[in-house]
């Protein structure tokens, strides 16, 4: 060991401190950066990719999803993007998702970015990939350019989805302005819709009318205050709920106190 | 000939495996494919930047087995052979440090320019910052900017604005400083270093044969870890030693060789 000067010492400690300072000036540079791009939520992943948040965190950018699909659906974003470098996303009016049976994308996965086990049925208790059950997104009409709401003929949307009648249903109803026309209506299910993007790259409009949206966009979330009384099935979703008390001024007292006192009568 | 045997092989190797890599997106080939942050060795074997799944590790994201065990067999293959060799005969950025260095001597801004102070420890304190950065963030924050990727992936998948990180760095390099990115800067290199450490492959120096010429000094990217040359007769054993081959290239005495390093220690000042 060697003895160490005071001064030698202090040079150490100030090199530290040197070190450090310029490490926090790059860490606010740094983040600020890596704030701003892990800040793109309107990007569809590909099946069975994690929630957002979770999917940047595992995907290590290695691409082997990308050279699975045999499409070319999936794309690495490049930088200029504004995308999450490095990670795989589609855009579906270019080129959706196909749906393949086998769904080669998810098992090449070395990550876990892209989980399988959320892309497989249990059929006699074997888990079977079954990519009827991705969520890669969720088709959303604008009516105020769907030419079938219109009144124009057009079921383009309806015939594309691989999940004919399941995800895209047609709702009739008369057309008042002709009086022997029907409207055709697209509708969405959300329960069904598996983000596929077919029925956006089919869409006839100039920007599809039909188009997909990450699901954590497009939908909204009921919470635990209601149920559908009528439906045995959703009761269910209430069995692990917390109860929630707020107290505001007035629920302080029972309630009948608390309608008594009113105004100090 | 001799003089450039081991730049030759660094050059093929490189160019083979971006070859492979590049096969493997655009015709399918099952050799290799993925990128340099994870691959897929005929179908099965996986192979993972450690530094990488370092990254990904301290998000706490649940690590899939592939990526670990991939980051194991790498690490096993520099910690116990190679050194940092991925730096000089893996990493496609060494062929743009390598020219940019070769055109700084060769234009010899090095003699005319006023040194640009950074420190060789610089690259570890990225390294560091970059681990805790990515804890904080919840995402593997290198790897949002590596040009070493970006490059990478660049070459296999489309290059977009990629391009211009590569330009950066040969700039920084020519114009800024010798061997600035690889040898200060870059965290990865940092990383190799440190799993390098204990290798068994290294660079070996004959004092006796030694006449100071320093041509090996000339061309290596860390000069430091050539301190031995015509004082003793010992192993390159410093961690960020890339085991290039340039210093065996030049050697015109057969000074420098590449040796198997002897785990029995040897006394320090041999003379």
């Amino acid at each position: 060991m060697k003895t160490e000067t005071p001064n030698e010492r202090r040079r150490f400690l100030l090199s530290i401190a040197r070190g450090i300072g310029l490490s926090a000036m790059g860490a606010l540079v740094w983040s600020a950066y890596v704030g701003e791009v892990k800040a793109a939520p309107l990007v569809l992943r590909p099946p069975g990719a994690l929630d957002e948040a979770e999917f940047i965190k595992n995907c290590i950018k290695c691409g082997l999803c990308v050279e699975a699909c045999p499409y070319d659906t999936l794309i690495l974003a490049r930088p200029g993007d504004n995308l999450p470098i490095g990670t795989p996303y589609f855009t579906p009016r270019s080129v959706p998702c196909y749906m393949c049976t086998d769904i080669p994308c998810v098992p090449v996965c070395p990550s876990g970015a892209l989980n399988e086990l959320s892309v497989s049925s249990y059929v006699k208790n074997k888990a079977v990939l079954d990519i009827n059950k991705s969520r890669m997104g969720l088709a959303v009409v604008d009516e105020s350019s769907c030419i079938a709401v219109w009144g124009i003929q057009c079921d383009a949307c309806y015939r594309a989805c691989p999940l004919l009648g399941e995800a895209i249903t047609i709702e009739h109803s008369k057309n008042d302005r002709t009086g022997k026309h029907a409207f055709l209506k697209p509708v969405v299910h959300a329960d069904q819709c598996t983000g596929c993007g077919l029925c956006e790259h089919a869409c006839v409009t100039e920007i599809a009318a039909i188009h997909i949206l990450p699901r954590a966009l497009a939908m909204g979330k009921v919470g635990d205050h209601y149920i559908k009384g009528w439906d045995k099935g959703d009761e269910k979703r209430l069995e692990g709920a917390s109860i929630e008390v707020t107290k505001t001024k007035i629920s302080e007292k029972s309630a009948l106190d608390s309608l008594n006192d009113e105004g100090g009568l | 000939m001799k003089n450039y045997r081991y730049l030759l092989l660094r050059r093929l190797t490189q160019i083979t495996l971006l070859v492979l890599y590049v096969g493997g997106n655009v015709w399918g080939w099952k050799v290799l494919q993925g990128n340099l942050s994870s691959s897929s060795v005929l179908g099965s074997v996986p192979l993972s930047d450690p530094y990488a799944v370092m990254q990904i590790a301290v998000t706490g994201a649940s690590l899939g087995m592939d990526i670990l065990l991939g980051a194991l067999i790498v690490t096993l293959f520099y910690g116990v052979i190679g050194g940092r060799a991925f730096c000089s005969w893996v990493c496609p950025i060494n062929m743009i440090t390598d020219s940019a260095a070769w055109l700084r001597r060769t234009l010899k801004f090095s003699e005319v320019q006023k040194r640009f102070y950074m420190s060789r420890s610089l690259r570890y304190w990225i390294l560091g910052l970059s681990l805790i950065l990515s804890a904080v963030m919840g995402v593997a924050v290198f790897e949002l900017i590596s040009p070493i990727s970006m490059a990478h992936r660049g070459l296999i998948f489309g290059m977009g604005m990629g391009g211009g990180a590569l330009a950066v760095i040969f700039l920084f390099d020519l114009l800024v400083h010798e061997n600035g990115w690889c040898g200060y800067v870059c965290p990865l290199g940092a990383t190799h270093s440190i799993l390098g450490k204990f290798s068994l492959i290294r660079v070996r120096h004959d004092a006796d044969k030694c006449t100071d010429c320093r041509s090996c000094i000339t061309v290596c990217p860390e000069k430091e870890v050539l301190h031995m040359i015509n004082r003793s007769s010992e192993s390159v054993l410093m961690g960020e030693c890339t085991n290039c081959g340039r210093c065996v290239d030049v050697c015109q005495e057969d000074a420098l060789g590449f040796s198997i390093r002897s785990l029995i220690k040897q006394p320090k000042d041999k003379e």
